[in-house]
């Protein structure tokens, strides 16, 4: 029962949402059942992983065969507890930003998490695609209706880029659906069509998945809708598109994708692998000379991804170890950047670098807690973020899915030097020098603030020093995925 | 005892917690206590590691504190090596950084009470990173450490960070300290693929029956890390600028902590490195020219600091020289005088700027008088590091240029050479600053007066080590078994001597190499001391000079060829690439999307006929496909 409480929970949330008159008691709602949320998640980690709790299966599109099945497993209980744990923090965080029409505001993030929790707990592809498109579409309202000024312009690349990759998505699910035995949706019939798809048919199915996929994360050249996007989205949205919803996107690699059709992402393993790392590179040196703390972030996100997608291409149990709790700590450190920009945004009107100055003197609690938060971003050793790219800089290396592995691992680790290069530039120019005109009224932040980004940074140490029993947790999933992963014809 | 080691990391840590999280609460000599405490007590609890390290036939002891990464075949502990290498720089580090933080207490003492806290918090993670450092018993646990001084050089350099240039500075040394990580981190890659660990005990065991190539790419990996850390070409920039911090913490980076881990590192990998006779050379080579390149750029600064950062820099090659032709014992016990007589030197310096705020040589002169006890270990401290005997400095440098000679004579010249520089650059430097008339304004000279005991005594202790240090180390030609440095470091050094014996000089060469040394550091004391002392260079430098002045325009030279293509590169990307070709591309996309449905629109006229023909139209071709395609 723990999947559907994990979908009905914020679905049920949302619809009564849009009744609620009162703004406050709409907000507050949504973050109580966001919290019930995650609490559920939480106690689902107790359950053994293979107590019946934890699977639910239903009769739905009979006529398809398509059935409403859900799962809990290492690499779904991660990410759904990194959205349980994400809407409660982002709701906390921008507890008092007021909205127009609040009470649709909450009600429309409430059915995102419920889209995106099923995304991550389907077994069925149909289901899969039902819920990936559920989580788009509040998503896109959200942005549509509460943006920026050029809100429209973004939303409408937004929503076009990712609908093209889902289409594309479709069609491949339709062709792997015609080709079960039985005609069925259910991942563990697909699971079967890795011997029996032909290699020359799995390369070409290859490009419909990874473009949806690369799409969402976003991989180069498919990633411009990103940084307008981020730009111009209220920022309770940007925290879930970049914390959470990324995530669908290597999920889907690591669920759907590479166990499905082995042979195809073996074939077109390089070119992509290339694509990251041309991204990664590109990413962090536009990273630099942005001017906008929102772009910077979102450029910086965009390397970081591509390093995970990297190494899922790596096929290596270290990489994917690396992979796994790399998604839980850069969904939590990314919302943490997020949340210190919009801090600043709300009190001195402007996302720009260049007009800001000298808040450390003004704002010290501030300025520690970002501190710690960039240097998690940099991947610090004894920060979540070293473990993550420690393993997967290592199991890239140490890859036999190419022969390029050396070239892969030195290019893209150029990256360490060039996070440092923004990461600290960034620093110095908000926190740094003497107060200006502006920057000389800004005051520290509350306590609500000081205790959402308390727990994140507590988060990042226990990880980046304990990082043992997160790694534990995915082991069993990680070695699945890889024997379907490494399946060769 | 040494199961309790890692009470040594602890205690700063504590300290940093604590003066860090109740900054704003405790009084000034409370967190002085908490600061200077710590570090002592980690002293003490090195003290008594260290009695029971120096027993004979110690085996090293390895300390599991928990599993830190244990991934498939990958085991990565969270694990401390307690062993005569390890105890020794333990000493080092708590030893002369309690004497800096005591110092510290006084310097520092007109700062805000949070930022006095702040500076002691820093400082004692400072400590703890160097601590973790030496300490780990595999390559991902020392670049914790690696990344760990990184991090609070970036901290203690942008102290003040209203400062532009000072945070400026900061970030450089962040950022060239992490182009050396990059190489380091490649090398940790490396040896996870090669040998499926990072454990030391189980990387050297495998290191006999390994390829040399692939030794050698990843001791030059290592290699890489060093000269980042330890300063040395080409990414050697960042020092002198970290003079941005506080005198004491530059002292701290200098002497105590940060620098000396890229020889820490060679030093605690020296069987790889043997193993690697290319990587030896390039070793010995970057350290010598680092120590030659450094020494002339210090002949001809004025800043106070500065000629003793580019000393630091020089000295610095020294010890890669002699880590380069396997004098592994030597590169460690020059860290160790150096240690003594570097943060003597900065402190003493130090004590200086406090009294004067003035940081130019040429606007000083005349300390001897003013301040007797600062001029006097200082005067110590120059002994020592221009190599006189029977000062510590001459013991550790004259054993690296001995092992020098014996690999190659021409790094022995250019070794003595660069020691008559060192002498005539530190007493240019004692004479300009001590002798002559004082040349400041008649405030300051009213208001300068010695330091008080809390700045005086830590330099009182830190000259009586500078003089005496060396007796540890006293060559063989004076005595049999007089070494007590080698003797106790032995274990250490153990397998690369048994791969590579280092070559026994006879007597009479040792002698001869001794005399040399002796007589260039004698004639740069003699020249400088008589050339600054009368007649102090306080002008512009003209010609050659000029350029030594402006440091060989190297940091002029790498903003031409790396950081403004760089900056040029991702500007290009941002304004051109991204906005005018991606973009283009696919709003160009989403334009055709839109004239094509606006073209098919018109299709949609409400015409019957319209359709009824499209329909006929339509047909006709589904019939000529199915007659003819699918046949």
């Amino acid at each position: 029962m723990i999947p559907v409480l994990l979908i009905a929970i914020p679905l049920l949330s949302g619809l009564i949402g849009f009744a609620i008159k009162n703004s406050n008691s709409a907000k507050n709602w949504s973050l109580f059942t966001a919290i019930i949320t995650l609490a559920v998640a939480v106690y689902g980690l107790t359950l053994d992983k293979k107590a019946p709790g934890l699977q639910f299966d239903a009769e739905w599109i009979f006529a398809l065969g398509s059935r409403f099945s859900l799962a809990l497993d290492g690499l779904s209980q991660l990410l759904t507890l990194l959205t349980a744990i994400s809407f409660p923090v982002i709701l906390i965080a921008t507890y008092n930003t007021s909205y127009k029409n609040a009470k649709n505001f909450y009600a429309l993030m409430m059915l995102s998490m419920a889209g995106i929790m099923g995304v991550f707990l389907a077994t069925d592809a149909l289901l899969f695609y039902f819920f990936w498109e559920l989580a788009l579409i509040p998503v896109y309202f959200l942005c549509s209706q509460w943006g920026g000024e050029k809100r429209i312009a973004a939303t409408f690349k937004f929503f076009i880029y990712t609908f093209i990759g889902s289409l594309l998505m479709l069609v491949g699910i339709i062709y792997l659906y015609l080709h079960t035995a039985n005609h069925s949706f259910a991942l563990k019939d697909f699971y079967g069509l890795h011997a029996t798809i032909a290699p020359k048919d799995q390369a070409w199915l290859f490009w419909l998945f990874f473009i949806a996929f690369a799409i969402k994360m976003p991989i180069f050249p498919f990633h411009t809708w990103q940084p307008d996007t981020y730009e111009q989205s209220p920022a309770a949205v940007t925290m879930v598109l970049s914390g959470i919803m990324v995530k669908m996107g290597l999920f889907g690699l690591l669920r759907w994708l590479g166990p499905i059709l082995p042979m195809g992402t073996w074939v077109w393993g390089d070119t992509a692998s290339g694509l990251c790392i041309i991204g990664m590179i590109y990413a962090s040196l536009v990273a630099m000379r942005q001017d906008d703390l929102k772009r910077l972030v979102a450029y910086s996100s965009i390397a970081h991804i591509g390093l995970m997608c990297l190494a899922i291409f790596a096929t290596t149990e270290i990489a994917l170890q690396g992979v796994m709790i790399q998604m839980f700590n850069h969904g939590i450190n990314i919302i943490a950047l997020w949340i210190v920009v919009d801090l600043i945004e709300r009190q001195m009107g402007t996302r720009k670098i260049s007009e800001l100055g000298g808040l450390a003197k003004k704002a010290p609690a501030l300025a520690i807690l970002l501190m710690i938060v960039a240097l998690a971003n940099i991947a610090l050793p004894l920060t979540n973020a070293f473990v993550g790219e420690l393993l997967m800089f290592s199991g890239i290396y140490s890859s036999e899915a190419t022969k390029y592995n050396v070239v892969f691992t030195t290019t893209a680790a150029v990256c360490v030097i060039l996070s440092a290069i923004y990461m600290l530039n960034m620093i110095q120019k908000v926190f740094f020098g003497e107060t200006n005109a502006l920057t000389e009224k800004a005051m520290d932040i509350r306590w609500n603030e000081k205790i959402i980004l308390g727990v994140v940074v507590v988060l990042i140490f226990v990880i980046g020093v304990f990082p043992q029993p997160a790694l534990e947790f995915t082991k069993t999933t990680v070695e699945m995925i890889l024997t379907k992963m490494n399946f060769k014809n | 005892m040494s199961k309790l080691v890692y009470l040594v990391p602890l205690f700063p840590l504590a300290g940093f917690l604590i003066n860090g999280l109740l900054r704003k609460k405790l009084s000034k000599s409370v967190i002085g206590i908490i600061g200077c405490g710590t570090v002592l007590a980690s002293f003490i609890v090195s003290l008594l590691i260290f009695t029971e390290v120096r027993k004979e036939g110690f085996q090293p002891v390895l300390v599991n504190l928990f599993d830190f990464i244990h991934v498939g075949a990958l085991q990565i502990s969270f694990a401390f090596q307690v062993d005569q290498l390890s105890s020794l720089f333990l000493l080092i580090i708590t030893g002369v950084g309690f004497l800096i933080h005591l110092y510290s207490t006084s310097y520092m003492h007109d700062e805000e009470n949070e930022h006095y806290a702040r500076y002691f918090s820093y400082l004692n993670l400072f400590v703890f990173s160097m601590l973790i450092l030496v300490l780990g018993a595999n390559f991902v646990i020392l670049f914790i450490g690696w990344e760990g001084v990184g991090l609070c050089s970036y901290l203690l350099i942008g102290f003040w960070f209203k400062n532009i240039d000072y945070s400026t500075a900061a970030k450089k040394a962040f950022i060239m300290n992490r182009i050396g990580d990059f190489g380091f981190l490649i090398a940790i890659f490396w040896m996870i693929s090669k040998f499926g660990s990072v454990e030391f005990t189980e990387v050297f065991a495998k290191s006999s029956s390994t390829s040399v190539a692939v030794l050698t790419g990843i001791t030059l990996l290592l290699f890489v890390g060093a000269t980042g850390k330890s300063a040395q070409i080409p990414l050697y920039t960042w020092l002198p600028d970290a003079m941005a911090g506080p005198t004491p913490v530059s002292a701290l980076i200098h002497a105590a902590t940060m620098v000396t881990a890229g020889v820490y590192m060679v030093a605690r990998s020296n069987i790889m490195y043997t193993l690697s006779p290319i990587t030896q050379t390039v070793v010995a080579i970057v350290g010598l020219a680092t120590a030659t390149f450094a020494a002339t750029i210090a002949l001809k600064q004025n800043d106070i600091k500065k000629v003793l950062a580019y000393s630091t820099v020089s000295q610095l090659g020294y010890m890669f020289l002699g880590l380069g032709v396997g004098a592994y014992t030597g590169a460690v016990f020059h860290v160790m005088t150096h240690a003594f007589f570097k943060a003597l030197l900065f402190l003493g310096a130090g004590s200086i700027i406090h009294a004067l705020h003035e940081q130019d040589i040429r606007k000083m002169g005349g300390m001897k008088k003013l301040m007797p006890i600062t001029h006097i270990t200082f005067l110590l401290a120059c002994f020592a590091i221009a190599g006189i005997p029977p000062f510590s400095g001459f013991f550790s440098k004259d054993e690296i240029l001995a092992a020098a000679y014996e690999k190659n004579p021409v790094y022995y010249i250019v070794g003595v050479l660069t020691a008559l520089m060192t002498a005539v650059y530190m007493f240019r430097l004692y004479a300009t600053t001590f002798l002559g008339k004082f040349r400041g304004t008649e405030e300051q000279k009213h208001h300068v007066h010695e330091s008080p005991s809390a700045i005086t005594i830590p330099l009182i202790i830190l000259a009586i080590l500078a003089v005496v240090a060396g007796f540890i180390g006293i060559p063989e030609v004076f005595a049999n078994d007089s070494h007590w440095l080698q003797h106790f470091l032995s274990p250490i050094f153990a397998a690369s001597e048994k791969a590579h014996p280092t070559p026994v000089a006879a007597k009479s060469t040792e002698w001869m190499l001794m005399a040399v040394s002796v007589i260039a550091a004698a004639i740069g004391v003699i020249y400088a001391w008589a050339r600054f002392s009368k007649k102090p260079e306080l002008g512009e430098p003209q010609g050659f000079g000029k350029i030594l002045a402006n440091k060989w325009y190297v940091d002029e030279f790498y903003d031409t060829i790396i950081v403004k293509p760089l900056n040029a590169f991702a500007n290009f990307l941002n304004e051109v690439v991204e906005k005018s070709i991606i973009d283009w591309l696919v709003n160009g996309v989403g334009r055709t999307v839109q004239y094509s449905s606006r073209q098919i629109r018109l299709l949609q006229s409400g015409q019957v006929g319209g359709y009824i023909l499209l329909m006929v139209i339509s047909l006709v071709i589904l019939f000529l496909v199915e007659i003819f395609v699918k046949k």
